[in-house]
């Protein structure tokens, strides 16, 4: 399902004294099956714009095109639902929206809300607690016994569970240890691939973007400034810290290197390991030269 | 959604009603309630009238925020208005259709009724669009003083206050942000009959229930880590400085309210 | 060096009636000496948030004893204790009191009784200090969480404190705001030699202190310096915690036959590394 926005701007408290603009003017299209990273700092509109892929925002200008859903400015759009259901959205400390009794129950809301069967959510909620790496037993727990990761976790597993197709995820690893912060994104990827997901990521980890986008937009001050693939943005440092933005560690790391040994890599690397692969194959070429 | 609200907001400024020590606004306005009671002809409706006017010019507030604050209670005003107009039934009658006769009088007090609410409203809105929260919350703690004596917990319910001003904006935040959570979720919480509406505050409810107490715990950490531990002995960051201006204000209302009296009939 | 600070055989378990209770923090010994900035790490859960709760008497060990300036920590002398320590907390928001800075920063020194003039005179003080001045009379919900930060920390020092504990006073944090909060830490401390504690999971924070204390499942795993404690390396990863980058980076240019002299904590010691190993020779 392609997203598109098209000359969107969004002003808060508009028609009183207080209005502020939150967008101005935002213009780019999410393909389907793309991951995507849109990467800010804070203030920068990125939270603003995610609450407009499923229509949580409308926006005061400008239109949205959700799959073959147009939400326009200014026009009173019906039966949001549907497109709720295909753009499930991981908001940023998504355990704080956990209230039912039971996590099987929790995970089970939003199917349910979405007309799914009780049977169908129940077995959505069976599969998914394992996918998010949770033991089977805390299905009849109560959420708020569990931990702050495992209760993200559920989190996570009741915006799944309504087999969206396009994921918008908020920061999804906020306040996660290391390996809890590893283990998140990897589920992600791994879904994004194997269920053939769009997955939308707002983050300011330029290591993550680094990592896992095909893509990248970068938003400043309400407005999208620069997009590309990861190879193209972080091409480009000076312009990035216009943005007030520092490219990944890898990439000023292969900026030291090509500068101690004055010489440019084919290519720019997003990961340690493709890094470290790089780094060795231009040493080799360089001694076989001197 | 809530950052429309503008009634009880507080207006940064630096005009002389703002500058005004919160305790002298407070007395001001109370003392104001009263004498507006005070008005009962033409000449006392006028001189309330041109009074408030003043103040509101001195405060330099814009009018729209003062209208605003009017909207709420509106459809009172409306109603007295027309109670005034079709119970009263004195003076040279102006208008007769059918069974609805209106008299002078009627409309005389339907007039004045409209004034009092509208002095009042504007009154109160000026206190609180000129006073930050923090102030008027520092000015009630003083004014109460007096009732420690009869065991009234002051400091406590002052800090309370301070405290619950303090997290409404951040609240609010949450509440905004635990709905659209919910809405991304399929909940909705704004079309459908009252009992799925109902019952579709309770995913809204509980997390904010949750996360209030989590706070709440949090900053009770924080504040006996930093050596909280009641009223007792405790010194004050915040003073209040009453200025000649206080002063000034004070007796502008005595004059009033002189005035009121005079031509009062 | 005085001691600022010692757990001496801690033990403590939230459950203590319970028979198959687990011990939340089990046999922990260390001290922290004035001036040293000592880095307490472990995944969540691995028990070194209930440490700093041991540390200014929210909770009391079952076992051992937690002393502050030498004198063991007890119901008696606890507010004079919690005096001596400054401590920020995670969240940002939930440990704002006052209605604006400046407030929030006296808020201590009003617990204290510390007379009007003189809490003026600190309160500017402590706020240049980590250089929120001109936010005097800011709301905390117009201010960025490392600024939040930036304010607690300035509420900590306007008391004077011996010593500064960081409860995972950066997790909750943008980039901008950890660097924010670290590079004001990192200041004060080369401008006063204030002693400080920080409980963290990330480990570039850790790589700042002098000494860093390895938790895992309630027991201290190891202590040292950090170029000791990231030598343990995938030790670090298995209780899941992550290898700085220059570290990472490191072991697998080893794994693609980079002649390298060792492991390197810092990026600045790497990049030597590889010009000396490659070229220099």
């Amino acid at each position: 399902m392609d997203i598109k926005l098209q000359q969107v701007s969004y002003a808060y408290a508009q028609g009183t004294p207080f209005e502020k603009l939150a967008l101005f003017d935002v213009d780019f299209e999410i393909p389907s099956h793309t991951y995507q990273a849109i990467i800010g700092h804070t203030g920068s509109g990125k939270s603003t714009i995610l609450q407009h892929f499923n229509a949580l925002l409308k926006p005061t200008s400008g239109e949205v095109h959700i799959g073959d859903r147009v939400v326009v400015a200014g026009k009173k759009a019906k039966d949001l639902k549907a497109v709720r259901q295909k753009v499930g959205i991981v908001f940023q400390f998504p355990e704080h929206q956990l209230f039912e009794e039971t996590v099987l129950k929790d995970i089970m809301f939003g199917p349910m809300n979405f007309g799914v069967s009780e049977q169908e959510a129940e077995a959505r909620a069976k599969e998914l607690v394992g996918l998010v790496g949770l033991p089977g037993d805390v299905l009849e727990k109560s959420p708020f016994d569990l931990s702050g990761g495992q209760m993200r976790r559920v989190a996570i597993a009741g915006v799944l569970a309504m087999e969206p197709e396009v994921i918008v995820l908020d920061e999804p690893t906020a306040g996660l240890d290391p390996r809890g912060q590893k283990e998140i994104m990897d589920m992600f990827y791994k879904l994004h691939k194997e269920r053939g997901l769009t997955t939308i990521l707002v983050t300011h980890s330029m290591e993550d973007a680094a990592r896992y986008a095909d893509s990248i937009v970068i938003m400043h001050e309400g407005k999208n400034v620069l997009s590309g693939t990861p190879q193209e943005i972080f091409k480009d440092v000076e312009t990035l810290k216009n943005f007030r933005l520092e490219p990944p560690r890898i990439v000023r790391f292969q900026q030291k290197i090509e500068k101690m040994i004055n010489k440019s890599f084919s290519k720019i690397c997003l990961t340690e390991e493709e890094l470290a692969i790089e780094i060795a194959r231009v040493l080799r070429e360089e001694r076989g030269q001197s | 959604m809530m950052e429309k609200m503008i009634f009880g907001r507080f207006l940064p400024g630096d005009s002389p009603v703002h500058k005004l020590d919160p305790r002298s606004k407070l007395i001001f306005v109370f003392a104001f309630i009263i004498i507006v009671f005070l008005a009962n002809n033409t000449v006392t409706y006028a001189l309330l009238l041109a009074f408030t006017l003043l103040i509101v010019l001195v405060s330099r507030i814009r009018l729209y925020f003062l209208i605003n604050g009017l909207k709420p209670v509106l459809f009172l005003m409306a109603f007295t208005f027309l109670i005034h107009i079709f119970m009263t039934k004195e003076g040279a009658i102006v208008f007769e259709w059918k069974f609805i006769t209106i008299y002078e009088e009627g409309i005389r007090q339907g007039i004045f009724i409209s004034i009092r609410f509208l002095v009042l409203v504007f009154m109160t809105s000026i206190l609180t669009l000129t006073t930050s929260p923090i102030s008027i919350t520092d000015g009630i703690e003083v004014l109460l003083n007096p009732l420690k004596a009869v065991k009234v917990p002051v400091h406590e319910l002052a800090l309370m206050m301070s405290i619950s001003l303090r997290f409404i904006p951040t609240l609010m935040d949450e509440t905004d942000k635990i709905m659209k959570a919910q809405m991304a979720r399929g909940s909705d919480l704004s079309s459908g009959p009252i009992k799925d509406r109902i019952k579709a505050v309770v995913p809204l409810l509980v997390p904010l229930f949750v996360s209030a107490f989590k706070r709440a715990e949090d900053l009770a950490t924080a504040m006996e880590v930093r050596g909280y531990r009641g009223g007792e002995g405790r010194t004050r960051y915040r003073k209040l400085k009453w200025d000649m201006s206080d002063t000034f204000a004070l007796m502008l209302l005595v004059g009033m309210a002189v005035l009121l009296f005079f031509y009062r009939s | 060096m005085p001691e600022i600070l010692s757990l001496n055989n801690v033990t403590f378990s939230y459950t203590p009636e319970e028979k198959e209770s687990r011990n939340a923090v089990e046999n922990v010994s260390f001290a922290v000496q004035e001036g040293e900035w000592i880095a307490i790490v472990g995944h969540n859960g691995s028990g070194k948030s209930t440490i700093a709760k041991l540390m200014n008497g929210l909770l009391y060990p079952q076992q051992g004893d937690v002393r502050i300036l030498r004198q063991p920590l007890s119901e008696e002398n606890l507010w004079e204790s919690r005096s001596q320590m400054g401590m920020v907390f995670q969240n940002p928001d939930n440990q704002f009191v006052g209605a604006t800075v400046q407030d929030d920063v006296a808020f201590a020194l009003e617990n204290n009784g510390v007379p009007f003039e003189e809490m003026v005179e600190r309160v500017h003080a402590a706020l240049d200090q980590v250089k929120m001045n001109n936010f005097l009379d800011h709301e905390p919900h117009h201010l960025s969480g490392g600024q939040k930060q930036r304010v607690a920390i300035a509420g900590a020092l306007a008391l004077k404190p011996k010593l500064l504990i960081l409860d995972e006073a950066t997790s909750m944090l943008d980039p901008q705001g950890r660097v924010e909060v670290l590079q004001t830490v990192q200041t004060l401390r080369a401008e006063t030699g204030l002693t400080v504690l920080s409980i963290t999971h990330d480990l570039e924070e850790a790589m700042l202190a002098d000494r860093v204390l390895f938790m895992n499942d309630g027991k201290k795993f190891a202590e040292g310096t950090p170029a000791e404690i990231f030598t343990l390396g995938d030790k670090l990863v298995e209780f899941g915690l992550d290898l700085p980058f220059a570290m990472k980076l490191s072991k697998l240019l080893q794994k693609e036959g980079v002649p390298l002299m060792g492991q390197h904590m810092t990026e600045e010691e790497l990049v030597n590394d590889l010009w000396t190993s490659n070229f220099n020779k």
